[in-house]
């Protein structure tokens, strides 16, 4: 069977468990489909021929889950009702998305077909990657030779936000355990 | 009622034998991330899910008092400052940042591919100790009006 | 092309999600799914008819092997990771704005201090 099938049943596997997600009244259902829906993601990136992405995906997706599931379980939860004011809101906002999606039918007819990518920079750094940098997994060698300056940029961005996390958290690490912070 | 924090007792005996092998497997990624796929920031998060799991079996007080959570949380900037000095030392031998200077060795090989190598290892112990430090402190952090856990 | 409209499709149905919903969790699955879905939509304008993945084997001289165009790869990589990031302060944003008002629904908090 060709990929196109597989990966229009996955997207549609996905597009069913994301509104589900959206839309289900139980919180841990809610954080468990958002959790399937990664985890379709991960298959569709191993149809690809993306092996390093499918491990990332796979398990960063594993622990977003975990911190969720962590942070929100077993609060006093109040379910909210929709008033009736916000189904003005609603109709508008899917009203605009439609719109955009018909506008765009447009845009990706003009992309190069599904299948046929241009591949111009890319050639040069699948023949020369050997040579060059020593390296048997080409996707390593962009990430840490070629474009290693991406990765100090975002070794930065995930350093401040893990920083940023606990600064409001208000957690320090070398506190003992018994003096914690009362805010 | 349960007495004591975390799992049962079988749980806890199965940690202590598997959560040294999960560790050596984020190693093995580490280490062989420019011949297989995987590399540095896929072997940082099976590192740090290791140590979550011991978290998990045993309460966060036992990992509290088994690692020294002050040092680990400091080795993550320290990581980052690395490799920025890696970058540095690349002007000074070749003459761009973050140039490739080491010995680029023979294909295939455990040890090629100069620089790689080295930045995967810092890449995956900053990743590995910085989600561990927000994980702790997701699992530190109590209400003030006496929340639960 | 029908592919590059699902996954359009997923990324509007994200979207919806974050204007819509005034739950904050809600919000936080809702950037979670904007940022899966355009992870994907890169890495499915990279795939090439028979190609396969990216990585050398030593059976096969380098010119024979037709692979998939590793550079979105490469960029896809750096967005999953900063992505948990993103996810990680949100919810220590949101633990920390329940703790104050006692409640998860932005249109009830209003003040801005205390």
């Amino acid at each position: 069977m060709p990929v196109e099938t597989w990966l229009i049943f996955i997207l549609s596997f996905m597009l069913i468990g994301s509104v589900a997600a959206l839309e289900m009244k139980d919180l841990l259902s809610a954080i468990i489909a958002i959790g399937v829906v990664g985890l379709g993601v991960s298959m569709a990136f191993l149809l690809l021929q993306a092996p390093d992405l499918a491990i990332v995906q796979f398990l960063f997706e594993i622990f977003s889950v975990v911190i969720m599931v962590r942070a929100f379980i077993k609060r006093d939860y109040h379910h909210q009702t929709t008033p009736s004011n916000q189904i003005g809101k609603t109709i508008l906002v899917i009203a605009a998305l439609g719109a955009i999606f018909i506008f765009s039918i447009n845009v990706f007819k003009a992309l190069p077909p599904f299948g046929e990518p241009l591949m111009t920079t890319a050639q040069y750094y699948l023949d020369n990657c050997a040579k060059e940098t020593g390296a048997a997994n080409i996707v390593s060698s962009i990430v840490l030779d070629y474009r290693g300056y991406d990765t100090l940029g975002e070794v930065t961005v995930l350093f401040g936000a893990i920083l940023g996390a606990l600064t409001i958290l208000r957690i320090k690490p070398g506190a003992k355990p018994d003096e914690e912070e009362k805010s | 009622m349960k007495q004591e924090p975390g799992l049962t007792i079988i749980a806890k005996t199965v940690t202590r034998i598997s959560v040294w092998l999960i560790i050596l497997y984020g190693i093995y990624i580490i280490l062989h991330g420019h011949l297989s796929p995987g590399g540095g920031f896929a072997g940082g998060v099976v590192i740090a899910l290791a140590f979550l799991n011991v978290m998990l079996t045993f309460g966060h007080e036992t990992v509290t008092r088994w690692l020294n959570i002050d040092f680990l949380h400091d080795l993550e900037p320290a990581c980052g400052a690395m490799y920025l000095a890696v970058g540095i030392l690349g002007i000074a031998v070749s003459g761009s940042f973050l140039a490739n200077f080491l010995n680029k060795g023979t294909l295939f090989n455990l040890v090629s591919s100069g620089n790689i190598l080295v930045l995967n290892i810092i890449i995956g112990i900053k990743v590995a100790m910085g989600l561990f430090t927000v994980v702790w402190a997701l699992a530190l952090f109590r209400f003030d009006d006496g929340g639960e856990k | 092309m029908t592919v590059y409209l699902l996954c359009f499709a997923l990324l509007l149905v994200g979207l919806y999600g974050l204007l819509v919903k005034r739950d904050m969790i809600r919000i936080i699955i809702a950037s979670g799914i904007m940022g899966y879905a355009s992870n994907l939509l890169l890495i499915l304008f990279a795939y090439k008819r028979g190609g396969l993945y990216p990585i050398l084997e030593k059976s096969k001289a380098v010119g024979e092997r037709v692979m998939v165009d590793p550079l979105p790869q490469a960029l896809v990589l750096t967005s999953i990771v900063i992505e948990l990031g993103i996810t990680a302060m949100l919810v220590a944003l949101a633990i920390r704005l329940f703790e104050k008002n006692k409640t998860f629904d932005i249109t009830k908090i209003k003040r801005l201090s205390g």
